[in-house]
């Protein structure tokens, strides 16, 4: 029996070290003194000094934040409200606008990148941030809409009617009883939203401007143009953060 | 679809045309869900205070009834009033009716006094007010302590009475209860029945209960309402619903009786004579509204199995029959009988003492009163 | 709930519905149009109807760069079905509390940024890098294996950057199985195997399926792996239409390979719901 056990564990094991292994690699390294990756020339927090001094990086980190939680915020306005209001209409055309609404997430980015970018430049618009609010946002609504739907969709109708009849109007009833219980797939999906729109680079190039540089798009011109082992430091903090916030949420959903 | 508007006269006004006594009454409902005609013209009068019951198997209707007084469906025609107000164009919300629903449906997110107290702030009571009310209606359905709880945490009867207070604290007019014992087991549920009268007899709120158990509305109700496909079957107290069941259906949904067809074979004054496989049995006419008074005429008898007696030797009024199967339920014995031109009689009686074996002959009897005639449906 | 009142919940929906015809179908419709017009001599389009830009495409040197990504898309999702259905299987064997300690685990890479964890490969694979000197340290090889930049670095990147979604796709379609249903099967005589195959397997058809899906159709748009692990000598479908989008600035044929693409991706989507009979991709959320 032990045995049986055994090889499964270790094929957990081995996949989870693979995954993590480039992820220690780029941790350590943040620490290397020396310029070239290869040459290991002691500890240092030289890198997380200088990528704290390099302007144009911190202004990156800023926009992609603004991205990230701009296109999160309408992803969560517009989902939310769609998937609450498509429980309550007949047109027949829902399924197919929500069919539609889904295909940023389906079909490979690029090909919505590069659709994105010949439509803002038929229309004329700048590129810049305000592109790329409106194409993240464009592929962050599929993810907070389907989540809420899917819970919409498992909930209990009787909770609202028990609502209703309990004496609490329509609106009443979205507030008090509806939105509290769909709260939970709203988060998850601006998180998602979010985490997707922060790491986004297919899309980014294409309908980012000359001035306005989004962090993934940086990194990934410095991948192309030689690296800074700034990179690594940051890579460090982001990383940092994002095991801060699945902690995080880890330690919220267990007290639940 | 829009809702049927009342009656002119009393629709438009709201002016107040029934007697006091009669707290709701449903006119002509009907109600189709597609193709499907789920309400087929219901009318009934429902007096305060009572405890109505709707007896039906699943897909009668019953529930859809509920949900249209609750306003929670719209009737396609029909009027539903609540104290002689039509309240078709009333939302849910403005009826001063609740509902227990089956699934309890209490809010996960909030805990027991939250849940209870959810109507009372909704009409914007003060605090202390809404305190006490909590507070008493816990105590009534014995759960004093209990505020702080989550729904998860409660068992199912727990759940239960929570969903209980929760209605009965803004003192409706009239509750509806959509099944509310069908999840808990059977001791529970028993408990629960006794619990439900004494609070139904306290509060003096009409409930109109649902349910598909026949002893169960037997045991609580003042007039029970039998339902079948979107039909109204009969109307009565249990005593009428058991002992003179209309039509075969009811007589088999509520008796478990037993339904023979014979033809009529000799009419007198107090009595008449059935010919039932190819015998003669005597009927005492109690009642004689279901009945063609012509000899020959068919006739359809409903006999419960319990009033079904056996014995060895040929009695007056008794049928031969053949013993096919008997089996053990519940402390009775319960026997399947063939008469003599095939048709099935079930008989079962309380004890163990099977003195028949399958394929034995013997002859079966009852008391000529005990037989009823009905309508066959 | 049908309430008395008909309801306005169609100004919920509204900004739903203008957001998708704006930025959705419109823009996919203007793509669809410009793949059938000219190019202009220096910049932009004419408008003049043309063919030429799907003809273009059946040009051995770009129907051989469909073809490979067709390979390579095939070549890493066989890979990541053979890795993450087992890893997703045995994941929900796991007991309550390790199954929710290994789902924390995976999601810490899967919301780490695929670029971060990109350029930790290239630290690894380049010359003289982690893995030349762990394999010569231990005289695996003698000399660098100069891994960075060729076809196994972009597989083994495309692998990384995707298995995720294998893993928890499979994950939860293994997680909902009732396991009672494999006893009934051993019950009935069937070997672990036989009720592998023809119980466990046929029910988490619709993770693996949906794996699949959410692997493959990536695994051909995802220019920029190739472009950071091999360096400009793999050129997939993704980096051709960057590179005709950016470059050559033939926007009409880089919208003519996206339409291609596109109903390619379309037809694997339709495949799959007639197969996994289902509408949404299972797992995905």
């Amino acid at each position: 029996m032990k045995n049986r056990t055994k090889i499964p564990n270790m094929f957990l094991i081995i996949i989870l070290v693979i995954m993590y292994l480039p992820i220690l690699v780029i941790i350590v390294y943040s620490f290397n003194a020396s310029k070239i990756s290869t040459v290991w020339e002691g500890v240092s927090l030289r890198w997380y000094q200088e990528l704290f001094r390099d302007r144009s990086m911190m202004e990156a980190v800023r926009n992609s934040l603004i991205l990230a939680g701009l296109s999160c915020i309408n992803a969560a306005i517009i989902g939310t409200m769609a998937a609450v209001g498509m429980m309550r209409i007949s047109w027949k055309s829902k399924g197919m606008i929500a069919y539609f609404s889904t295909i940023p997430i389906m079909i490979p980015e690029i090909i919505l990148g590069m659709v994105f970018m010949v439509f803002f430049s038929f229309l004329g618009l700048p590129f810049g941030m305000v592109t790329l609010v409106l194409a993240h946002t464009a592929f962050c609504i599929p993810y907070v809409f389907t989540m809420v739907r899917s819970r919409l969709i498992g909930m209990d109708v009787s909770l609202e009617e028990a609502a209703r009849d309990l004496g609490a109007g329509e609106i009443k009833v979205f507030f008090t009883i509806t939105l509290p219980l769909i709260a939970p797939a709203i988060v998850s999906g601006m998180l998602l939203s979010f985490a997707m729109s922060f790491d986004d680079v297919v899309i980014s190039i294409f309908v980012t401007g000359a001035t306005t540089n989004t962090l993934p798009v940086k990194i990934y011109t410095q991948m192309k143009n030689g690296v800074s082992p700034e990179i690594n430091a940051l890579s460090t903090i982001m990383l940092l953060g994002t095991i801060l916030v699945i902690g995080g949420s880890e330690v919220i959903r267990r007290k639940r | 679809m829009k809702a049927p508007v009342c009656d002119k006269e009393i629709g438009k006004t709201g002016e107040i045309v029934l007697i006091e006594e009669v707290v709701l009454e449903l006119r002509k409902i009907e109600k189709r869900f597609k193709e499907n005609s789920v309400l087929k013209g219901i009318s009934l009068k429902v007096e305060k205070g009572e405890f109505i019951t709707f007896l039906g198997s699943s897909g009668c209707g019953k529930t859809t009834t509920l949900r249209i007084i609750a306003g929670l469906e719209t009737p396609d025609s029909g009027e539903v009033f609540i104290n002689g107000i039509c309240v078709n164009q009333l939302a849910p919300e403005k009826r001063n009716v609740n509902t227990v629903f089956q699934n309890y449906a209490l809010f996960p997110h909030m805990n027991v006094f939250e849940n209870i107290a959810y109507g009372l702030k909704i009409k914007k009571l003060e605090k202390k007010e809404i305190q006490r009310k909590v507070t008493d209606a816990l105590e009534l359905i014995q759960l004093g302590g209990y505020e702080k709880r989550i729904p998860s945490e409660l068992s199912g009867g727990q759940k239960q009475r929570v969903a209980i207070a929760r209605a009965i604290v803004n003192n409706p007019q009239v509750l509806l209860l959509d099944e509310p014992l069908g999840a808990l087991d059977l001791q529970l549920r028993r408990q629960m029945q006794l619990e439900l009268k004494k609070l139904q007899k306290q509060l003096g709120i009409t409930f109109i209960y649902i349910t598909h158990d026949q002893e169960e509305a037997i045991n609580m109700s003042n007039r029970i309402v039998i339902m079948r496909d979107g039909r109204l079957e009969q109307i009565g107290t249990p005593d009428e619903i058991y002992n003179h069941p209309e039509t075969s259906y009811v007589a088999q949904f509520v008796g478990n009786a037993n339904i023979l067809k014979g033809k009529i074979h000799r009419i007198e004054e107090e009595f008449l004579e059935a010919k039932l496989a190819g015998e003669v049995t005597k009927l005492i006419l109690s009642d004689t509204k279901n009945l063609t008074k012509e000899v020959g005429s068919p006739i359809v008898l409903a006999i419960r199995s319990e009033v079904v007696e056996f014995s060895q030797e040929k009695k007056e009024n008794s049928l031969s029959a053949i013993v096919l199967e008997k089996s053990f339920a519940g402390g009775m014995l319960r026997m399947v009988l063939q008469l003599s031109d095939g048709s099935e009689l079930i008989a079962s009686r309380h004890g163990i003492d099977a003195p028949y074996e399958p394929g034995e002959q013997i002859y079966c009897y009852w008391k000529p009163e005990q037989a009823v005639i009905v309508k066959e449906t | 709930m049908k309430g008395i009142k008909k309801n306005r919940a169609w100004l919920l929906v509204i900004p739903f519905y203008f957001y998708t015809i704006i930025f959705v179908i419109l823009p996919l419709a203007y793509m669809i149009l410009l793949s059938f017009l000219r190019r202009a001599e220096i910049w932009g389009v004419t408008k003049e109807f043309t063919l030429d830009n799907y003809k273009n495409i059946f040009e051995p040197v770009y129907l051989n760069t469909f073809v490979e990504s067709l390979k390579l898309a095939l070549l890493c999702t066989t890979f990541i079905v053979f890795l993450g259905y087992p890893f997703g299987y045995f994941m929900a064997k796991l007991s309550e509390k390790w199954k929710n300690r290994v789902v924390t685990l995976l999601m810490i890479p899967f919301w780490t940024s695929a670029l971060i964890r990109m350029y930790g490969w290239i630290i690894i694979f380049r010359s003289n890098g982690l893995m030349d000197r762990f394999f010569m340290a231990i005289h695996l090889t003698e000399k660098p294996l100069r891994l960075l930049y060729t076809y196994p670095a972009v597989v083994v990147g495309m692998i990384y950057a995707l298995l995720p979604f294998m893993i928890l796709s499979v994950y939860s379609s293994v997680e909902k199985l009732d396991w009672s249903l494999i006893e009934a099967a051993r019950d009935l005589g069937a070997s672990s195997v036989h009720a592998f195959f023809t119980i466990t397997l046929k029910l988490t058809m619709p993770g693996l399926l949906s794996g699949i899906v959410l692997t493959f159709i990536p695994s051909m748009g995802l220019f920029f792996v190739a472009d950071i692990l091999g360096g400009n000598k793999i050129v997939l479908v993704g980096n051709l239409i960057q590179e005709q989008l950016m470059k050559a600035r033939n926007w009409p044929f880089a919208a003519a390979l996206s339409v291609v693409l596109t109903i390619l991706t379309s037809l694997i989507l339709t495949l799959y719901r007639k197969v996994a009979k289902v509408r949404e991709l299972e797992g995905l959320f």
